[in-house]
C-alpha cells in the first residue's frame, strides 16, 4: 500500500497535476454549463459541443496509448486504429443487442443487418453481448488478446522499427478488408449503427451525452495516471532504455520482448476502451475506422503534442482534431489535407519534440541546444538500429 | 452488321427485279413461306415458335433474313392486313416474304413480333442451321457451334448436308462435333454410334462438351455411361490443368504489376533505407502524366495516339524522378537515420500530393485509353491472354533488367552501391554522397512513375491510385528481403501467384487477407525477408 502511494506521488509532478486538474475541471464545468443553463445563455454549451469534446477525449486516450509505446518504448504502431475500432465494435455489438425489437425489422434477437442478409440465427460470437459486463470484458480483452498474440510473435522474433510499423499497418488493413465483408457478421460496410439505449439510458438524450463525456474524461484521467505510474516506475526506466538502446538493454539482462509485450498489450487495451467510449457518442462504427490512414493520423497527434510527454499526446489529439473539425466543415475543406500533410512534414522537420516537448525543453533551461540535438541524433540512431 | 444486312436485302431485291427467272423462283418459294409467315401475325408465342420452325424448314432464301429480323425485333406484323414486314434501320418496311418495298403509310396496327427467352434459344438454333451453308467460313463455324450447343435433332439434315460439302478442316471438325452432339441427345442412336460420338465430343474438351456429356441420361447402357464418365473425367482433368495455367498467368500478371510498383520502393527503402510512404503517389503521378500526354495527343494529332505510351514512359520517368529529387532535397535529407520520422513526413507528403492532384484534375477517374496494340486478346490453348497484360509483363521484366544492368555496369550504379555499403569510405574516395542520395531517390521515384504509365492501362486513374499499391509494395519488399532487388523480383511473383491461386478458393478479399496474415507470420519467422543480406551490410 505504502509502495503504491509512493509511486503515485512520485509520478505526479507539477505538469501531471496540472493536466489532471484541467481535465477534471472540464469534466465538471462542461456538463454543468450544458444542463444547468438555459439555451439562450451566453455561456451555454450545446449538446453538440459536449459530444464533440467527448470525442476528443476518446482520441486523447488513443493518443496516450500510442505515446506510451512510441514515446517511451520506441514501438511505432501504425495499426493502433485497429485496437480502437475493435473496442468500438465490441461496444457496438452491445448497443446493437440493446435495440431489441425496436429495429426496422423488429426482430427481438437478430440485429437489422442480419435480418436483411436473411440470417436465421445469431452467430456464436455475438452471444453474451446483451450483457454489459461481458461486453465490457470484451472491449478490453479482444484488442488485448490480439495485441498479445501479435506482439508475442513480433517481439520474440525481434521484428522492430519500421518493419513492425509496416506489419501493424498490414494488420489493420487486413482487418479492414475483413470487416467490409458482409459474411463476417459485423454489418459489412455499413457497420453498426442506429443505437437506442446504453445501460437503459437513451443514447441520444442530453443527460446521457453529458454522462458519456464525464466518463470519457474520467477514463482519460485514469489512463493518464496509469501511464504516469508506469513511466515513473522502474519498469518505465527499462522501457526508455529499450527505446534508446535495445541491444544494450538486452545485454544487461533484461528480457526486452517481455517488456515490449506488456506495454504493447496494455496500450491496445487502452485503445480499445477509447474506441468503446467513442462509439456511443458518434453513434456509428464502421470498417473505415480500420483504415491505415486513421492510425497514422493518430500518430501525428502524438508527434504534434510531443512524444514521450503523455500530456502532450492528449493535447495534440485535441488540437489536431479541433483543427480538423474547424477546417473540414467550412470553405477551407479542400485545403484540410494540405494542412494535415503539412503538419506531418512540419512537425517532423521543425518541431521534432512536439509542442509540450519543446516547452519542457525550454523551461528545463538547457542553454546548449545544439549539443542536446546532437545527443538526440545519437539516441535516434540507436533506436533506429 | 445491320448495314450489311440492309445491303443484302437491297441486293436480293435488285436481283429479283432484274431477273425474271429468279422472281418466279421466289414466287414458287413463297407458297410454303407465306403459310409459315402467317403464324407471325397471331401475336402468340406458340404461333411464333411454329412460324420459326416452318420458316427454317421452308428452305427459302429469305428464311435467314426473316429470322434474323425476328431476332433483332425488326420483324413487324399487322394483324388487320395479315401481313408481315421487315423494318430496316431507317424505318422503311419491306414485305417479309418477297423483300419488296412497301409504299405509302405503314398500317395503323403495326407492331413487332414479340419474342421471349425460350424463343430466343429456338431462334438461335434455327439461325445456326440456316447459316451452316453460308459463304463466310466464320459464319459457318459459328453456326456449327450454335448447333453443338442447341443439340436440336431438327438440324441433323442440315449438318449432314454441310458436312458433305465442307472443305475447311476446322469447320469440318466443328460440324462433326455438332453431329455427335445431336446423336447423343437423340433417343434413337445406337450404342456404337453413341460411343463414337462421345469420343468426338471428348476430343473437344471444353465446358460445353462437359455440359453435353453431363446431360447424357442415366438410363443409358453401361458401356455408354462408362465412356461418358471417362470422357467427363478426362475433360475435367484437362480443364483443371488449363485453369491452373490460367491462374498462373494471372498470378504472373499481378506479380509483374507488383514488381513494377515495388522495384522503385526496393531502391528507396531497400537500398537507401528510406521509408517512402509517398511512393504510391509517384506511381499515381506517372499515371497522370500518361493522361496528360494522351490529352495533348488527342488535341493536336490524334493519329499519333498509338505512340502515346512511348512518349509517356520517359516523360513519367523524368517527371516523377524530378519530384523525387525535389522531395529528397527538401525533406528527406534532413531525416536520414530517423526512419520513423521519415515515414510520417512522407505520409504527410502523400496526402499533399493526392490533394494537389485532386485539386488540379478533379476527384473522378480519368479516361486513359489503350493504344491499338494493347487492346484485344488471343487464345492460347484453353486460356485467354489479353494484350495489355502481356505487354505489362514484358515491360516489368524489361524495367527490372534495365535497373539491374544500371546498378551493375554503370558508373552511377557503382557509386550508388559504394555509398550503400560504406558511406564514409565512399565519401573519402571522392564520391559526392549527397548527390548520389538525391539521384538514387530520383531513380526510385522515376521507376515508380513508369509503373504508373503501365498501371494506367489496367487500373482506374484517380488520385487514390497509389494507395491501393503501397501496402502491397511494402509487403513485397519486406517479404523478398530489404536491400535485395532479386528478392523483390521473386517476392512479387510469388505473392502474385499465391494471391491468384488462393482467390478461387477463398474469394478475392479473403485471399488477400490470407496473404497478409501469411506475410505477417513469415516476417516473424524471417524478419529480414526471403533473401536476407548477410554480413556487415546488415548492421549498417
Amino acid at each position: 500500500m505504502r509502495a503504491g502511494s509512493h509511486i503515485l506521488i512520485r509520478s505526479l509532478d507539477r505538469g501531471a497535476a496540472v493536466f489532471l486538474i484541467a481535465v477534471g475541471a472540464i469534466a465538471i464545468v462542461v456538463p454543468l454549463l450544458n444542463l444547468a443553463l438555459p439555451n439562450s445563455s451566453f455561456i451555454h454549451v450545446s449538446t453538440y459541443l459536449v459530444t464533440l469534446l467527448g470525442k476528443y477525449a476518446c482520441y486523447a486516450i488513443l493518443a496516450l496509448s500510442i505515446d506510451l509505446i512510441w514515446g517511451y518504448c520506441g514501438i511505432l504502431s501504425l495499426g493502433h486504429g485497429a485496437f480502437f475500432a475493435l473496442g468500438g465494435y465490441a461496444m457496438g455489438m452491445y448497443l446493437m443487442r440493446q435495440i431489441g425489437s425496436r429495429g426496422v425489422y423488429a426482430d427481438p434477437i437478430l440485429p437489422d443487418f442480419m435480418v436483411f442478409l436473411n440470417w436465421k440465427e445469431l452467430p456464436v460470437y455475438w452471444y453474451g453481448f446483451q450483457h454489459f459486463p461481458y461486453a465490457a470484458l470484451m472491449i478490453v480483452a479482444v484488442p488485448g488478446v490480439l495485441a498479445f498474440v501479435f506482439g508475442w510473435f513480433a517481439f520474440r522474433s525481434r521484428v522492430s522499427g519500421v518493419y513492425l510499423s509496416i506489419i501493424t499497418q498490414a494488420l489493420t488493413y487486413a482487418l479492414m478488408l475483413g470487416f467490409f465483408r458482409n459474411n463476417f457478421g459485423f454489418g459489412g460496410n455499413n457497420g453498426l449503427t442506429d443505437f437506442k439505449d446504453i445501460l437503459g439510458f437513451d443514447v441520444r438524450s442530453e443527460a446521457t451525452r453529458d454522462a458519456l463525456f464525464v466518463v470519457s474524461c474520467l477514463a482519460l484521467m485514469l489512463g493518464f495516471l496509469v501511464c504516469r505510474v508506469i513511466v515513473g516506475s522502474k519498469l518505465g526506466k527499462v522501457l526508455v532504455a529499450i527505446r534508446d538502446a535495445e541491444a544494450r538493454t538486452r545485454f544487461l539482462g533484461y528480457r526486452v520482448e517481455s517488456y515490449k509485450l506488456f506495454v504493447f498489450t496494455l496500450s491496445a487495451c487502452m485503445a480499445g476502451i477509447a474506441g468503446a467510449l467513442y462509439v456511443p457518442q458518434v453513434g456509428i462504427i464502421n470498417p473505415s475506422e480500420f483504415a491505415p490512414g486513421n492510425s497514422i493520423e493518430a500518430v501525428i497527434w502524438v508527434a504534434v503534442g510531443g512524444r514521450g510527454t503523455l500530456a502532450g499526446a492528449a493535447l495534440g489529439a485535441v488540437l489536431v482534431n479541433y483543427a480538423k473539425t474547424t477546417f473540414t466543415s467550412g470553405m477551407l475543406a479542400p485545403y484540410w489535407l494540405f494542412m494535415l500533410g503539412g503538419l506531418f512534414i512540419g512537425v517532423t522537420l521543425l518541431l521534432p519534440r512536439g509542442i509540450v516537448g519543446t516547452l519542457q525543453h525550454w523551461t528545463a533551461g538547457k542553454r546548449n541546444r545544439a549539443s542536446a540535438a546532437a545527443e538526440e541524433g545519437v539516441s535516434e540512431l540507436a533506436a533506429a538500429e | 452488321m445491320a448495314v450489311a444486312r440492309a445491303l443484302l436485302v437491297a441486293l436480293t431485291f435488285a436481283c429479283a427485279v432484274v431477273c425474271g427467272l429468279v422472281f418466279d423462283q421466289a414466287a414458287a418459294d413463297a407458297a410454303p413461306l407465306d403459310q409459315a409467315i402467317a403464324h407471325f401475325t397471331a401475336d402468340d408465342f406458340d404461333e411464333t415458335l411454329a412460324g420459326v420452325n416452318e420458316v427454317a424448314a421452308s428452305g427459302s432464301a429469305r428464311a435467314e433474313i426473316i429470322i434474323t429480323a425476328l431476332q433483332n425485333g425488326k420483324l413487324m406484323f399487322s394483324a388487320e392486313k395479315k401481313a408481315v414486314y421487315i423494318q430496316d434501320d431507317a424505318g422503311n418496311l419491306t414485305q417479309a416474304a418477297t423483300g419488296q418495298t412497301v409504299g405509302g403509310a405503314p398500317p395503323d396496327d403495326l407492331d413487332n413480333v414479340k419474342i421471349n427467352n425460350r424463343l430466343r434459344g429456338i431462334i438461335a438454333a434455327a439461325l445456326g442451321q440456316l447459316t451452316l451453308l453460308s459463304r463466310d467460313p466464320q459464319k459457318r463455324y459459328d453456326a456449327a457451334q450454335a448447333v453443338f450447343k442447341s443439340r436440336a435433332a431438327s438440324a441433323l439434315p442440315a449438318v449432314e448436308a454441310a458436312l458433305a460439302k465442307e472443305t475447311d478442316g476446322r469447320i469440318k471438325r466443328a460440324l462433326e462435333e455438332a453431329r455427335a452432339a445431336i446423336a447423343l441427345n437423340r433417343s434413337g442412336t445406337s450404342d456404337p454410334d453413341k460411343l463414337a460420338a462421345i469420343k468426338i465430343v471428348a476430343r473437344r474438351g471444353d465446358q460445353d462438351a462437359l455440359a453435353l456429356l453431363a446431360d447424357i441420361p442415366a438410363h443409358e447402357s453401361p458401356a455408354v455411361a462408362r465412356a461418358a464418365s471417362a470422357a467427363i473425367g478426362g475433360i475435367q482433368t484437362r480443364l483443371s490443368v488449363w485453369e491452373a495455367v490460367q491462374n498462373a498467368w494471372y498470378g504472373i500478371s499481378l506479380g509483374s504489376v507488383l514488381l513494377l510498383a515495388a522495384i522503385g520502393l526496393a531502391i528507396t527503402f531497400g537500398v537507401m533505407g528510406v521509408i517512402n510512404m509517398a511512393h504510391g503517389e509517384m506511381v499515381m503521378l506517372g499515371a497522370y502524366v500518361t493522361f496528360v500526354v494522351q490529352e495533348a495527343i488527342r488535341r493536336y494529332d490524334p493519329a499519333l495516339f498509338d505512340y502515346s505510351l512511348a512518349a509517356a514512359i520517359p516523360l513519367a520517368f523524368l517527371f516523377a524522378g524530378a519530384v523525387g529529387i525535389l522531395i529528397e532535397r527538401t525533406i528527406i535529407r534532413f531525416l536520414y537515420g530517423r526512419p520513423l520520422e521519415t515515414l510520417l513526413a512522407t505520409w504527410g507528403l502523400s496526402l499533399i500530393l493526392q490533394q494537389a492532384v485532386r485539386t488540379a484534375f478533379g476527384p473522378t477517374n480519368k479516361e486513359v485509353g489503350n493504344p491499338s496494340f494493347m487492346s484485344g486478346a488471343f487464345d492460347l490453348g484453353g486460356m485467354v491472354i489479353t494484350y495489355n497484360r502481356l505487354w505489362i509483363v514484358c515491360f516489368a521484366l524489361a524495367a527490372f533488367v534495365a535497373l539491374i544492368a544500371l546498378l551493375r555496369w554503370s558508373r552511377f550504379g557503382l557509386e550508388m552501391r559504394a555509398v550503400t555499403q560504406n558511406r564514409a569510405m565512399a565519401a573519402s574516395m571522392g564520391i559526392r554522397t549527397s548527390r548520389i542520395d538525391a539521384l538514387t531517390f530520383g531513380l526510385g521515384s522515376g521507376i515508380a512513375g513508369m509503373a504508373g504509365v503501365a498501371l494506367s492501362q489496367i487500373d482506374n486513374v484517380s488520385p487514390n491510385l497509389g494507395q491501393g499499391y503501397i501496402i502491397d509494395s511494402f509487403m513485397v519488399v519486406v517479404f523478398g528481403g530489404v536491400g535485395n532487388l532479386w528478392g523483390t523480383f521473386v517476392g512479387s511473383f510469388l505473392l502474385g501467384i499465391a494471391n491468384k491461386f488462393l482467390e478461387p478458393y477463398a474469394g478475392a478479399v479473403l485471399g488477400k487477407i490470407a496473404i497478409l496474415v501469411l506475410i505477417i507470420l513469415f516476417i516473424q519467422k524471417r524478419p529480414r525477408g526471403l533473401f536476407a543480406l548477410r554480413g556487415r551490410a546488415v548492421e549498417a
